[in-house]
This record gives structure tokens, C-alpha cells and sequence, in this order.
């Protein structure tokens, strides 16, 4: 099965804004340490791409030149094809204000537009989407962490962004939670087909999620691979297990040229 | 038989436990007072035996007589007011310009290197030891006090608004910025709630140092005020009414730490800690 296959049911019903994106020689470096040297990436609007490597290897460095945390040294980041160009991001941390309620923290992803006609309304579907419609008037204290990294979600999703940053959102949840969060980011993607680059060391989600791997090693590109499989993908599958040990065996024998 | 011995026990258990329970909820809040009571009382049992002479220390009784006493002639109720005015009016102004150059300091590297160094320094100089050169730059006027409140309360709220501002969280402040939140808004919504536990420590103490401020001020130089009744007092050998005075301060002191703290629990809702 090819890539456009693949991504079709999605495809079809984008009519939601999208951003292409290309990356010319990015170079970023911290102190005497150049963790990215000379990246190139161009990654298709609606297109799910996984980044992955090891710690240490770019990956976070990336994702925030991508989303506008940091400036790059060097090089250029273009967007294409969307109105509303600012990449929404969800950081490892879920990252509520504790002194405001659930709802209020999603509107926190409206921006400007919280003060519209219809903008509790928005959130409040955004909030029932990760399915904690009843949790509104909470306070983020009580939620358990995986609920904080729902709320966050849907503080993200509001906003329609047309770029999702996800730097290894995931990483802190159980195992359990972390399956059910994988597939909720998933149907939320393939609703709203917006370009989504997801940061992470767990090979199974890249796997699980991603259109295409894209692998960093020394602050460039050493593996770029598109994933075919059908969505939603089954873990136990033949196909699965080969396309796990295929990026496993290139991260565990860092030789170049694999 | 186990059977009926359970079915048996169950209601019986319950309603014992509801009763323990309210009763420890009813007498939670009064724990802390039998302390203060039990005192009381030894205090007036002594004094109504004669252990304890007038003129060492008068009976809690006693006390009460010159309260009322004082009352109705409306001595206690104008002195009260006055130390009470004053107290706040110190509170208000050292408060607010403690709190603007912590959040001037917290927000802004420029103003931080202009004034911290100089701040600092002076916070070294125990304010009370000021009370000479107070008294003759303003003599015992009602500005001595305003100054001296005002100078002992501006540092713990100084410093505990530039902590609180500098100890908010960045990550906080990162995601905030990257939804599109710029100046005011990020500081009414981010900045000033994250430090505003911070500040609410600076304004316990604050109120600390404004009660202690306030009696040594009105006990050296002043007119009116508690100091002031309790300074006349010991001329005329009144140690009733010395002692009003000292119950006075106390009771003004545990009512401004209840009024911070239920301004706490309105502002901090959202910390665990608050939840009761």
C-alpha cells in the first residue's frame, strides 16, 4: 500500500487548513555544542511524521525551531498553505494553569478569539472530545496525568491549528493510558488533517502513528522511511513487528550509511 | 450465626462512627482555644485568691471592667480606631510600593540592577532604629507613623513579591506565549497568579512587623492611639487597663491573620491545600 493510500480517508475529508513545511539547512547550536548541523526536512501538508533517535540526538531541538520556541542559527523554515501559520504545540509536560479551571484552560488555545460569540461553546466540544466533558470546573489538580495531557490536547486542538508539535507528549504515562491517548490523537488527527510532527523515543508510537519516520542521528537525517500500513495499525501484526525492528536494528547499530 | 452477628454489628457500627465523627468536626476548631482558656482561668483562679496582688497583675476580671469601662466613655473605641488607621494606612502604602518595585524588579532586568543593590542595603538597617531621626523630621505626628509602619512593611512584601514573580514557572510562561499571549495579559493571567502564594507570605508577615512597628511607635511618640492609652495608663499606676491594651493588640492581630486567611482560601482556591 502506498503513502496516499494510506493517508486517504483523511485526505478526502481536508478541507481543515494544513501547512506544508520545509526545513534548508537548519543549524542549531548550544554553546560549543552544534546539535543540528545542516538539516533538510520537507514534510507534506497533513502528513503524521514521526521524529525519532536517540537522547541528545536533535529531535526536541527541532520540534522547537518548528513551533517558534527557539530561532535557528542558521538556515530557513517555511510554511505553505495555511491561513493561521502558528504551530500549536503540546509539550511533554501538560503544562495547565493550575489556578484555572479545566474549560478555562482550553480557551487558552482560542488566543484572541476567546472573547468571540460561541467560544465556551468551542471549547467545551473541543473538551468533550477527549471525552472530559464533566470536568470542566475542575481544578487541573485533581485530574490524574493523563487527563492533564487530554485537557491539553483539547487546549490545542481549539484552536484548529493547521501545524500540531508534539514533543513526546506521551513520554510520562503509563503504558495503558498511553495506548488510549495514541489512539485519541489519532482520530483527532485524522478529523481535523492537520500537518502533525510528533517528537518521541518509543518506536512502537512512531509506528503506530506515524505516516512517515523520520530518524536523527548527529544533528541530521539518517533514516527516512514512508509507513504504508492501514490505519488503525495493529500492534501484533507481521508488518508491525518488521517495520519496529527495521528502525530498532538502524538506532541500535548507529553506523553510517545502514 | 457469623452472619447474624455482622447483619447485627453493622447498624449499630455506623451511627457511632457518624457521631465520632461530628463531634470531632464540631470541636476540631475549639482545640486551639484550651490552651488560652485554661490560662484565663488559672489566671483568675490565682488573682481571686489573692496569690496574685493588683499591682503585679491585675485579674482577667478586672480587665474586663476597664474594657467596658473604657468603652463607655468612648476612650477605647477612638484609641482602637485610631491605631487601627493607622496600622492600615501603613499597610496600604509601604504595601503598595513594596509590591510595585517587586513586581518592577521581578519583570524587568533594568530596574532590578537600578534598585535592588540600594534596596537591599537598606533593608539591612532594623527600621525601628530610625525612631530618633523620625521623631525629629516629623516629630510625633501622625506622619512618624505612617513612615515607620510603611518602611517596616515595605521589605517582607518587597522581597516576597520579586520571589514569587521570579520563581513562576517558565514552562508556564513558554506555553502562554506560544498561544499568543502578550504583556498584560500574560502577567494577569500567568504572572501574578503564580505569585501570588509568594506574596501572601510577605503580606503574613508584613502584618507582623506592622502590629510591632505600630506599638513601639505609639509607645514612644504619639497622642492617641493603644500605645498611647497604655503609656497614660502607667503613669496613673492603671495596670488594668495596661494589660487592656495588650489583650487589644492580640485580638487586633489574630483578626488581621484570620482576614488574610480567608483572603487565602478566596485567591488560593485552587492549591490542595485549601481545599478545607
Amino acid at each position: 500500500m502506498s503513502l496516499a493510500e494510506a493517508a486517504s480517508p483523511r485526505r478526502a475529508a481536508a478541507d481543515a487548513p494544513a501547512a506544508s513545511l520545509k526545513l534548508r539547512t537548519i543549524v542549531k547550536a548550544f554553546g560549543a555544542k552544534k546539535v543540528l548541523r545542516g538539516l533538510d526536512l520537507d514534510i507534506l501538508a497533513g502528513q503524521f511524521v514521526a521524529v525519532i533517535g536517540r537522547s541528545g540526538c536533535g529531535k526536541s531541538t527541532l520540534l522547537r525551531l518548528i513551533a517558534g520556541l527557539d530561532a535557528p542559527d542558521a538556515g530557513a523554515i517555511h510554511f505553505d498553505g495555511g491561513d493561521d501559520l502558528v504551530p500549536r504545540v503540546m509539550f511533554q509536560e501538560p503544562r495547565l494553569l493550575p489556578w484555572a479551571n479545566v474549560i478555562a484552560n482550553v480557551e487558552i488555545g482560542l488566543g484572541a478569539r476567546r472573547r468571540e460569540a460561541g467560544a465556551r461553546r468551542r471549547a467545551l466540544d473541543a473538551l468533550a472530545a477527549v471525552g472530559l466533558a464533566d470536568r470542566a470546573a475542575d481544578w487541573p489538580g485533581t485530574l490524574s496525568g493523563g487527563q492533564k495531557q487530554r485537557v491539553a490536547l483539547a487546549r490545542a486542538l481549539v484552536s484548529r491549528p493547521c501545524v500540531l508539535a508534539l514533543d513526546e507528549p506521551l513520554g510520562a504515562l503509563d503504558a495503558l493510558t498511553r495506548i488510549e491517548m495514541q489512539s485519541l490523537l489519532e482520530t483527532a488527527w485524522r478529523r481535523e488533517g492537520f500537518t502533525a510532527l510528533l517528537v518521541t523515543h518509543d518506536v512502537a508510537e512512531a509506528a503506530t502513528l506515524a505516516d512517515r519516520i523520520v530518524l536523527l542521528e548527529d544533528g541530521a537525517v539518517a533514516l527516512d522511511l514512508e509507513v504504508a500500513l492501514p490505519r488503525p495499525r495493529l500492534r501484533g501484526s507481521p508488518e508491525f513487528g518488521r517495520l519496529e525492528e527495521t528502525i530498532l536494528g538502524r538506532l541500535h547499530s548507529p553506523s553510517r550509511g545502514a | 450465626m457469623a452472619d447474624t452477628a455482622t447483619s447485627l454489628q453493622r447498624p449499630l457500627r455506623t451511627p457511632r462512627l457518624a457521631l465520632r465523627f461530628d463531634l470531632r468536626r464540631l470541636l476540631a476548631p475549639a482545640i486551639g482555644w484550651i490552651a488560652p482558656a485554661l490560662l484565663v482561668v488559672v489566671w483568675q483562679g490565682s488573682a481571686s485568691l489573692g496569690w496574685l496582688p493588683d499591682s503585679l497583675l491585675p485579674s482577667p476580671l478586672a480587665v474586663l471592667a476597664a474594657g467596658w469601662r473604657l468603652t463607655l466613655s468612648g476612650e477605647l473605641p477612638r484609641n482602637v480606631e485610631v491605631s487601627f488607621l493607622r496600622a492600615f494606612a501603613g499597610l496600604v502604602v509601604g504595601g503598595a510600593i513594596g509590591f510595585g518595585f517587586g513586581l518592577a524588579n521581578g519583570l524587568s532586568r533594568a530596574s532590578d540592577r537600578l534598585t535592588d543593590t540600594t534596596l537591599q542595603m537598606a533593608r539591612n538597617i532594623p527600621h525601628l532604629a530610625l525612631i530618633p531621626l523620625v521623631i525629629v523630621w516629623f516629630g510625633i505626628d501622625e506622619a512618624a507613623k505612617l513612615f515607620l509602619v510603611a518602611l517596616g512593611v515595605f521589605f517582607p512584601i518587597y522581597a516576597n513579591t520579586l520571589h514569587g514573580v521570579r520563581a513562576v514557572d517558565l514552562q508556564l510562561v513558554e506555553m502562554a506565549k506560544s498561544y499568543g499571549m502578550r504583556r498584560l495579559e500574560l502577567f494577569s493571567r500567568v504572572i501574578l497568579p503564580g505569585a501570588l502564594p509568594s506574596i501572601f507570605v510577605g503580606l503574613r508577615y508584613a502584618l507582623g512587623v506592622m502590629w510591632l512597628t505600630l506599638i513601639v511607635a505609639e509607645t514612644i511618640a504619639a497622642q492617641s492611639g493603644v500605645g498611647y492609652m497604655a503609656m497614660q495608663a502607667r503613669e496613673f499606676l492603671q495596670l488594668d487597663v495596661v494589660v487592656l491594651a495588650i489583650v487589644i493588640y492580640a485580638l487586633l492581630g489574630k483578626l488581621a491573620d484570620v482576614v488574610v486567611r480567608a483572603l487565602e482560601r478566596a485567591c488560593l482556591a485552587w492549591r490542595p491545600l485549601h481545599g478545607d
